[in-house]
């Protein structure tokens, strides 16, 4: 009996790790790729709210999950847009940009949402995506039925992160991205457009996020709630830095989280009498213990933060 | 192709530092008839209520004054910050340590003599607040650790500390919600005028622009916290111990938000809950961007942003417009204040080409 439990508890866990880790590798990748190319988004936590709001309001109107899905990505695109002509065309602080964003996007998602549904006493649900289990895989025994039944968009997420090593490391693109994050004045000598570049980076980084926060809405919870990315934005934010702006080592972060996420979930679930608020308190210390430990070793984008003026060259 | 280009200018004369807040501020108002069209509201009436609702009658216009307190300064801590580079979005966080001690004091302090409650209250919410920054502030300048993010998180470590106190030794005995007990009548600010709200934390906040004006004008402190803020390396080799600098900005910074929950604790609540504030803290940060850092700019812009939330409610109610445009107003007045600061430095230029 005992040792069923422990199975079964492991196995849970591993599955709550993997579905907890997925809007974090979304937006970590994301955000990894707007600093590799030299800006600091800070709009994350509000597109991934845009983004769980998008999703499920339009899952909610057109019962179609993956319409939904793919309409947060595009509101996350218009956001990763918006800060782009702030940041990139404007050239304005990108902390203050970035924030601007997510207090607008804040805002506007409860806002719209307030707007279409009033104020329910009971929150509109939709039936949510359906976890898949893979051939095979979901058969190893312990492990296998909680890490291999999961969401197709935390598959989707897996995949996303050597897709994103090959682009930034393996091609002529991702070398331009580098170049454009570590030295502009170069990239623009060798015709590579600083602006364009980033602005790219941004639209295609805020997609991710939209998605990320899409995942939230309609995989994990089926409902939105105005706390539901509840600081998730900015844990991807650091896990970046923890990551050292590294695709695998970011995603290694963001299951670090998902497990921590999941143990506290499955605590709870068990009975545990742990006050909750502290379990959910350790995986932000433990992000900012992180932090100390990368913090000083960390090879950062060398022209991260700094707005690209071609009358300014080399300021 | 068109293409924009961006050029430096020559510093503007002096008023166009009024202007252009002003200016800013116009702009947003008249932008924020999209939002009200989209939600179906009558323009001029929802205007008007806008106004009415905040301004209109003396309870709506003291109940600004109410509003504005903990804005102006949670505004004013973020703006002592950023002057000084200490990118403190920690505010939030602040304000609820600042809450939670008063909370502590409030509820235990019935031994003392009455006379001594609240500035031992004040003065523990302050240091909370200030505490509470400066582990990031030390995190930033001994460790390198990013001063964003580690702000940041730390108010979600706040947020979680609060929550575990309210759920554990501060709930309200024979309650199963998380609150904690009323603090003590003589913990309670005294309302200054009859038939309103108006309270004690108005004043301090007033006195708190006097007093941030006059470190940043007229002490050393203020002069060495703009140096670190303009060129840190340039002001370390100046002979300005930088360290030392942005850890006082930040205990002040922190200090000022942990004041604001003292005010919403003692002066509104009386007892802590879990939601004592909607986001003053991130407020705080656009409230410090429109009034360009500048303590009387911080009161101006903390006072507009008091009427917008305040006649947001009244909106609602007349014209069914839902009361979360306050938020979107806020977030489209930081980007908007922005664009028009970036006018000041640089002039754009579109070229034909």
């Amino acid at each position: 009996m005992g040792e069923f439990l422990e199975a079964a508890f492991i196995s849970g866990l591993m599955g709550a790790m993997m579905r907890m880790a997925t809007p974090i590798i979304f937006a970590t990748l994301g955000e990894i790729l707007a600093e590799r190319s030299g800006v600091l988004n800070l709009g994350i936590e509000g597109i991934m709210l845009m983004g769980a709001m998008t999703g499920f309001l339009v899952t909610f109107g057109t019962g179609s999950l993956w319409f939904g899905v793919l309409m947060a990505a595009i509101v996350g695109m218009i956001l990763g847009l918006l800060m782009a002509f702030l940041s990139v065309n404007l050239g304005l602080s990108q902390h203050v940009s970035g924030l601007g964003i997510t207090l607008f996007s804040t805002g506007l998602a409860m806002f719209i949402y307030r707007l279409y549904f009033g104020s329910p006493t009971v929150p509109p649900i939709v039936p949510p995506f359906k976890q898949v289990s893979l051939p095979l895989l979901s058969k190893i025994p312990v492990i296998g039925p909680g890490l291999f039944t999961q969401y197709t968009l935390t598959y989707l997420a897996w995949l996303l992160i050597p897709v994103m090593s090959i682009l930034l490391y393996k091609t002529k693109m991702g070398l331009k991205i580098r170049t454009v994050g570590e030295n502009p004045v170069v990239a623009d000598t060798v015709g590579v457009s600083v602006i364009l570049t980033r602005t790219l980076c941004l639209v295609v980084g805020g997609a991710l996020m939209g998605v990320g926060g899409a995942f939230l809405t309609l995989a994990h919870q089926n409902m939105f709630l105005i706390d539901v990315i509840g600081g998730r934005g900015w844990v991807s934010i650091a896990m970046v830095i923890f990551g050292n702006w590294d695709p695998l080592k970011g995603a290694i972060g963001a299951l670090i989280f998902g497990f921590l996420d999941g143990l506290q979930l499955r605590l709870q679930g068990l009975g545990f009498h742990i006050s909750f608020h502290i379990f959910l308190m350790i995986p932000y210390l433990l992000t900012i213990v992180a932090l100390i430990g990368v913090s000083r070793k960390a090879s950062v984008p060398a022209s991260l933060l700094k707005p690209y003026r071609r009358e300014e060259k080399g300021g | 192709m068109i293409r924009m280009r961006i050029t430096r200018r020559e510093p503007l004369p002096k008023w166009a530092r009024v202007v252009i807040p002003i200016a800013a501020i116009v702009t947003t108002l008249i932008l924020s008839a999209i939002p009200i069209l989209l939600a179906g509201g009558h323009l001029w009436k929802s205007y008007y209520y806008l106004f009415y609702g905040a301004l209109g009658t003396r309870f709506n216009l003291l109940e600004t004054f109410v509003k504005a307190s903990p804005l102006l300064l949670t505004g004013l801590a973020v703006a002592f910050a950023f002057r000084a580079k200490f990118w403190n979005i920690g505010a939030e966080g602040q304000l609820l340590a600042g809450a939670l001690a008063a909370t502590v004091l409030g509820v235990s302090l019935g031994g003392i003599p009455g006379f001594l409650v609240l500035p031992v209250i004040i003065i523990g919410g302050f240091l909370a607040g200030g505490i509470w920054a400066a582990i990031p502030a030390i995190l930033k300048t001994k460790l390198k650790v990013d001063d964003v993010v580690s702000t940041l998180l730390l108010n979600y470590v706040m947020i979680h500390i609060m929550g575990a106190l309210l759920f554990g030794p501060l709930q309200q005995p024979g309650s199963s919600w998380p609150r904690s007990s009323a603090i003590i009548e003589a913990a309670q600010y005294p309302i200054l005028l009859t038939r309103s709200r108006f309270h004690l934390g108005i004043l301090i906040a007033l006195l708190a622009v006097l007093v941030i004006w006059f470190i940043n004008k007229r002490t050393v402190f203020g002069y060495r916290a703009k140096a670190v803020g303009v060129n840190i390396r340039a002001a370390h080799f100046g002979g300005i111990n930088t360290t030392a600098v942005i850890l006082w900005t930040a205990m002040v910074s922190g200090g000022l938000a942990g004041l604001a929950g003292v005010g919403e604790l003692c002066a509104l609540q009386y007892r802590l809950i879990m939601d004592i504030s909607p986001g003053y803290g991130y407020s705080g940060i656009v409230i410090a961007m429109l009034g360009n850092l500048h303590p009387v700019g911080v009161l101006f812009s903390a006072l507009f942003f008091s009427v917008i939330i305040v006649g947001a409610h009244t909106m609602s109610r007349m014209t069914g417009v839902p009361t979360y445009i306050a938020e979107v107003i806020q977030g489209m007045a930081l980007m908007i204040m922005l664009i028009f600061l970036l006018f000041t430095e640089y002039r754009i230029k579109v070229v034909r080409k």
